[in-house]
């Protein structure tokens, strides 16, 4: 097995364009917290300031995720990610206006699938229910905006060797549809392979 | 008589050990799991899943940082009194279990109207029933978001029988498991009223893992669901394997001569329920 890759945040989209879905990926640098709230509210920004991202997310990475509050001396409580597909209404107009990637968990529609792909973005999946391991891989914590929104609240999380996996890679090519059935062709292959003898 | 006191501290105890603590079941299910899965990624996110139950006890921090809405079934013998307001004192624990134990607050004040945060995670949902056995039992599950938003509920047709179910349970794991944290624990109700068949899927996911249905029909049906979940190749956080599903977990019950209602609650990788007897 190889090495999963290492990432260093912020990262252009022209270095994201050699992953591909279901590589695995430790990511580490700054991404940004953010659920539907936040989501509802950065689109509005966007959209009343000319399509400029605000808080200078321009090339930066979403984390799909509302973390608990700070716990066993560390930056961050536990965080790991939410349903992606919440934030799929929002995701177009985001990733038009600069966002490069984002991390979340969970199948995205169609529509989005091609946005990633069209503007060349990235959407990594992290494991859902590890948050207290993932936490471990937070090195910082730095609120940035909208403290009203309690965990809801745009924070700057700056990770340290984060896995992830690719979900859905630049060119649009989509993991969750391919886990499953790949999966199953490769079972078939190998029940094959050991009723004609293979020693493998 | 049964003081509200003493429940409330029931409901505390739970809430502060099953956010940090994967129920003891569901590890020895994924360690099992991990012993057979034969996919390389699925065998690292299964691995990954026991070391985050290893730091969330050993640190004292939560398992997921969805900590749920908190659904406390209260069981009582029939011939038990409980003094005092016992939603007001089960909240009271809901906020001091959340604030103490550094949990998140993930309840909106109303679904329609008015999304700003309660800030303590009350209300809790609550259900009280009676039994013939004296005592009470505390059920307490903390339930997240993206498992409960990939349950479903349909009103099938009686004609639609044994396979109507099937399809509808494998169907909504196939359409939904990506979003619920497989591997998962699917809770089935089946029969029942519309309204109360959701919560038969709902007391479903209380069963350990690993222990069938007392009914053999519905054991059986149980055991062919979870070899059909699995074989669909979803695999543990919908990332291809073996391991889609810990175990499916059937109830039923009586209904109408005309209905076959059916509930589906998915219950995620950190399943988080305890039940504690008082008295």
């Amino acid at each position: 097995m190889p090495d999963p890759y290492t990432l260093t945040l912020p990262i252009t989209r022209a270095k994201l364009a050699s992953l591909r879905a279901g590589d695995e990926v430790m990511l580490s640098g700054p991404v940004y917290t953010a659920r539907d709230a936040t989501h509802a509210r950065l689109v509005a920004e966007i959209a009343a300031h000319g399509g400029v991202l605000p808080y200078g997310l321009d090339g930066q990475t979403l984390f799909y995720a509302g973390p608990t509050p700070p716990a066993a001396m560390r930056p961050a409580g536990s965080v790991g990610p939410t349903t992606a597909k919440r934030m799929d209404a929002w995701t177009p107009p985001l990733l038009l206006a600069g966002i490069v990637a984002a991390i979340g968990k969970g199948v995205r529609s169609e529509s989005v699938r091609e946005a990633f792909a069209s503007t060349g973005s990235v959407y990594f999946a992290a494991v859902g229910g590890s948050a207290a391991l993932l936490a471990t891989r937070v090195s910082a914590s730095t609120p940035v905006a909208y403290p009203d929104l309690g965990t809801e609240a745009l924070v700057r999380l700056d990770l340290v060797d984060f896995p992830v996996v690719v979900a859905i890679d630049s060119c649009g090519n989509d993991l969750y549809a391919q886990a499953a059935s790949e999966w199953r062709r490769a079972l078939a292959a190998f029940d094959t392979a050991q009723q004609n003898g293979d020693p493998r | 008589m049964i003081e509200v006191a003493a429940i409330a501290d029931a409901v505390r105890r739970a809430i502060s050990l099953v956010a940090v603590e994967l129920r003891p079941d569901a590890l020895v299910a994924m360690e099992t799991a991990l012993g057979v899965e034969r996919a390389p990624r699925a065998r690292r996110v299964l691995e990954q899943l026991i070391d985050n139950a290893r730091i969330a006890r050993t640190d004292c921090v939560p398992l997921c940082q969805d900590t749920g809405t908190v659904w406390v079934w209260l069981e009582l013998g029939g011939q038990e009194c409980v003094s005092g307001d016992i939603y007001a004192a089960v909240d009271a624990a809901v906020a001091d279990a959340y604030r103490d134990g550094a949990l998140r607050m993930s309840v909106a004040r109303d679904a329609l109207t008015d999304r700003t945060n309660t800030t303590d995670n009350t209300p809790a949902f609550i259900d009280i029933t009676f039994r013939p056995r004296s005592g009470a039992t505390v059920h307490v599950m903390l339930k997240g978001g993206g498992s409960d938003n990939s349950s479903v509920l349909e009103m099938l047709e009686p004609a639609a029988g044994m396979e109507g179910v099937r399809e509808l349970v494998l169907r909504t794991v196939s359409a939904k498991a990506t979003g619920a944290c497989p591997p998962l624990v699917v809770g089935v109700g089946v029969g029942a009223t519309f309204d109360k068949v959701a919560l038969l899927a709902k007391k479903a996911l209380l069963r350990p893992i690993g222990e069938p249905s007392a009914n053999a029909s519905v054991a059986a049906f149980e055991r062919e669901l979870l070899d059909a979940i699995n074989a669909s190749g979803i695999g543990p956080a919908g990332m291809g394997g073996d391991t889609t599903a810990l175990a499916v977990n059937v109830l039923s019950a009586p209904c109408h001569i005309a209905s076959l209602p059916v509930a589906v609650n998915m219950g995620c990788c950190a399943v988080r329920s305890v039940s504690i007897d008082v008295v």
